[in-house]
């Protein structure tokens, strides 16, 4: 097992606050319309375990932007579909070129795993319920766009937090700055054990008590797929803790909502709140170009 | 009793002279010379007073001697999974950590649930270097259903029935295991994990699995099943349970008021789990990811404390031997398991001794007079005379480090490659002869 190499991105909760705000302000001068060919040549692979529109098509995008040539492998119509192990997959990779591996997978820890063997920069696109680093700085290319500054921001993260590697990387990065984080959800989505995961972090089951006062209500997805089981009922998660534009009142006036995508309208939030004035949910998409482009930058030291 | 290749030795005579014998069933901890003849207990006698002559001698002299040491838990793969362990080569590991008996868990491909298999796992071919006292499946394919024939099994000899790592959960089946085994006397092994709520669990639940994002085992599913257990031994007259790799607090109370009511109930505790906690998986290493898994600070305390009084029966390593390609994989996917027959009494005596200071006497007792009396092992786990020559001779004041390269196990699946400890196996006996010598 070896250190990773210089320039990966396996989660948030071992960066640095200034690492953090260098690939913000690197983020902030990046433009995809006007991108400055930082990569050309470089051969960066998306390596994608699982299904995924956003995440996927905006790395593609930023590399291409920066003049990198991209080639996507997915499990299906690859050689893992005959059983390939991760570390072969990653180990091909690298003797076809691969100078970065941007890696999509439902495994907690597989970055790690790939990055300790091999000498190129690993970025994680998503590992299992463990962190979505690029989510949630992009995320916070946000915040700061409408919010100026994270000092005294209150942030409410509703929905289910257990299954959500976007929340545990967003608590990791915003407390990090101070940010006061209220979880919410019913218990089987925020266990109490969620206090843990960083300091700054409070947990509620009523959304009236989550929303009062914030400057951020963030939203997840409810996974239908992880309902079959549990005990929480569809009818009344929606009672309880859909986001309406009634309750959303509740919040600050100047508060922004948003998602990671993808919404599911009438389930997590009613389309008037998912279209409203708040909404920033299309503008973390467009974020996620220029703050993918800086992560692509400095993983292959040209973050200049 | 005595395995064939064993049996090959027994004849000559060998003088272990010079030690400081620790034999906590005969209550003797002094200086002793010991005289093994023909694979048995010839003499003991003070330094220097032994009368009968012998071909060979071993000079102890700042060692300790003690009884052969008994792993009540062990994977030693075969048949069917060669490529991570064989009975030569596990056996080999044994022996090297001073091991001199070894019972053999039924999970193999296929299952150890006929009395052939159990003869198998027994014959002269397999070249174990030490005694091997295989465990048969409880139930057919362990599938948790049908009873095997326990009493066919014990003749083969079958030391204990379990189906480890798919416990029994059916209430009624477990009754009625415990009830067979009563009529037999033969203990019935539990692996205490309720499988129905740890089902793509990998480490314990807690802040650590919460922070890693991946799902987590409760410490209730170890300690509910433990308590059911503990209640159907209590009920069932004569009935002998035996509580595997004991990890939870929990669990615990469940066999202390268990043996309060005369219940007979034994467990064991794993090296690994009085050593180290969740936290210590780092950042996925699955070196670090086992059945039942490390657990919390509180739950480490608890064990310790059962060790030392008396509550816990046995260290038992649960070796689980695995093949590089099953563990160097995303960490939810990789094997649960690892090796522990060469680091156990080095992980005893540094951490339990030295940091927790118990006593030396009650650790040599874990290893030898402790399992031999929960699965019946006659003339073992103590040098009385007559009683098998398996000794075990260390020393405790050793200092060395553990490296994983250079283990006779087939495998490299352990979490304490590089660590310095204090307390090395010197030398290994089975049945009068030397099988493990340090260089």
């Amino acid at each position: 097992m070896n250190k990773p190499a210089r320039g990966s991105l396996l989660g948030i909760e071992h960066l640095e606050e200034k690492e953090i705000l260098g690939l913000l302000k690197l983020a902030r001068r990046m433009n995809p319309l006007k991108a400055r060919p930082l990569l050309r040549n470089k051969r960066i692979v998306l390596l994608f375990y699982e299904a995924s529109t956003r995440t996927r098509s905006s790395f593609e995008i930023a590399a291409k932007s920066l003049g990198a040539i991209t080639t996507l492998v997915q499990s299906s119509g690859s050689s893992i579909e005959k059983g390939e192990s991760l570390l072969d997959t990653g180990y091909t990779l690298r003797a076809v070129g691969a100078d970065a591996i941007v890696l999509r997978h439902p495994c907690a820890g597989a970055p790690h795993l790939m990055a300790a063997h091999l000498d190129i920069p690993v970025i994680n696109a998503g590992d299992g319920m463990h962190e979505h680093p690029s989510q949630a700085l992009l995320d916070a290319f946000t915040i700061l766009k409408h919010k100026k500054s994270f000092k005294g921001l209150q942030v409410a993260i509703i929905g289910d937090i257990y299954h959500s590697r976007v929340a545990r990387s967003a608590c990791h990065l915003l407390t990090k700055f101070g940010v006061k984080i209220t979880l919410c959800g019913p218990a089987e989505f925020v266990p109490d054990v969620s206090t843990t995961l960083a300091p700054g972090l409070r947990v509620t089951r009523h959304i009236e008590d989550a929303l009062r006062g914030t400057d951020v209500v963030m939203l997840l997805r409810l996974q239908k797929e992880r309902l079959a089981g549990q005990k929480v009922q569809l009818q009344d998660y929606v009672t309880r803790y859909q986001m309406t534009a009634a309750r959303l009142k509740l919040a600050r006036r100047d508060a922004i909502v948003m998602h990671p995508g993808p919404i599911i309208r009438g389930l997590e939030l009613t389309a008037e709140v998912a279209d409203g004035p708040q909404s920033v949910i299309i503008d973390e998409i467009h974020n996620g170009v220029p703050t993918r482009m800086a992560i692509l930058a400095r993983a292959l030291g040209k973050a200049k | 009793m005595l395995n064939a290749k064993s049996q090959r030795r027994e004849s000559g005579s060998l003088l272990i002279k010079g030690g400081h014998l620790i034999d906590p069933a005969a209550k003797i901890n002094a200086p002793m010379d010991i005289l093994l003849r023909d694979g048995r207990v010839a003499e003991i006698a003070l330094p220097n007073k032994v009368r009968g002559g012998a071909d060979e001698k071993f000079d102890a002299r700042g060692l300790i001697v003690a009884p052969g040491f008994i792993d009540l838990h062990v994977h030693m793969r075969e048949p069917g999974q060669g490529y991570k362990e064989t009975i030569a080569s596990g056996t080999a590991a044994a022996a090297a950590g001073g091991f001199t008996s070894v019972c053999t868990m039924p999970n193999t491909m296929p299952v150890v649930d006929t009395e052939e298999w159990v003869a198998w796992l027994r014959h002269p071919e397999r070249g174990a270097e030490v005694n091997v006292f295989p465990i048969a499946a409880a139930t057919r394919s362990s599938r948790g259903a049908a009873l095997t024939d326990f009493a066919a099994l014990q003749r083969a000899g079958a030391v204990a029935v379990t189906d480890d790592g798919k416990p029994i959960l059916d209430d009624e089946v477990m009754r009625a295991a415990l009830r067979l085994g009563a009529e037999l006397n033969l203990p019935v092994v539990q692996h205490a994990e309720d499988t129905r709520v740890t089902e793509h669990c990998s480490m314990h639940e807690g802040p650590t699995s919460f922070r890693l994002g991946l799902r987590g085992m409760p410490a209730a599913a170890e300690a509910g099943i433990v308590d059911r257990d503990v209640n159907l031994a209590q009920q069932i007259r004569e009935s002998r349970l035996h509580v595997a790799h004991l990890s939870t607090s929990d669990a615990l109370k469940a066999v202390r008021r268990g043996k309060r009511a005369k219940a007979r109930v034994t467990c064991e505790v794993t090296p690994h789990h009085f050593t180290l906690l969740d936290e210590d998986v780092g950042e996925y290493n699955t070196n670090f990811k086992m059945n039942p898994p490390l657990r919390t600070a509180s739950d480490r305390e608890a064990t310790l404390v059962a060790l030392a009084d008396g509550t816990v029966d046995a260290i038992a390593t649960d070796h689980a031997p695995h093949a590089s390609h099953e563990k160097q994989v995303e960490f939810e996917r990789a094997a649960f398991g690892i090796t522990g027959l060469e680091t156990a009494l080095a992980l005893a005596i540094t951490k339990l001794h030295r940091e927790h200071k118990i006593p030396l006497t009650r650790i040599v007792e874990l290893f030898t007079a402790g399992p031999a009396r929960v699965f019946d092992l006659r003339g073992r786990g103590s040098l009385q005379r007559g009683n098998f020559g398996d000794v075990t001779i260390f020393d405790p004041k050793k200092r060395w480090t553990f490296e994983a390269a250079k283990s006779r196990s087939l495998s490299r699946n352990t979490p304490f490659g590089g660590w310095q400890f204090t307390g090395k196996v010197v030398a290994t006996i089975v049945g009068g002869k030397v099988v493990y010598r340090e260089n």
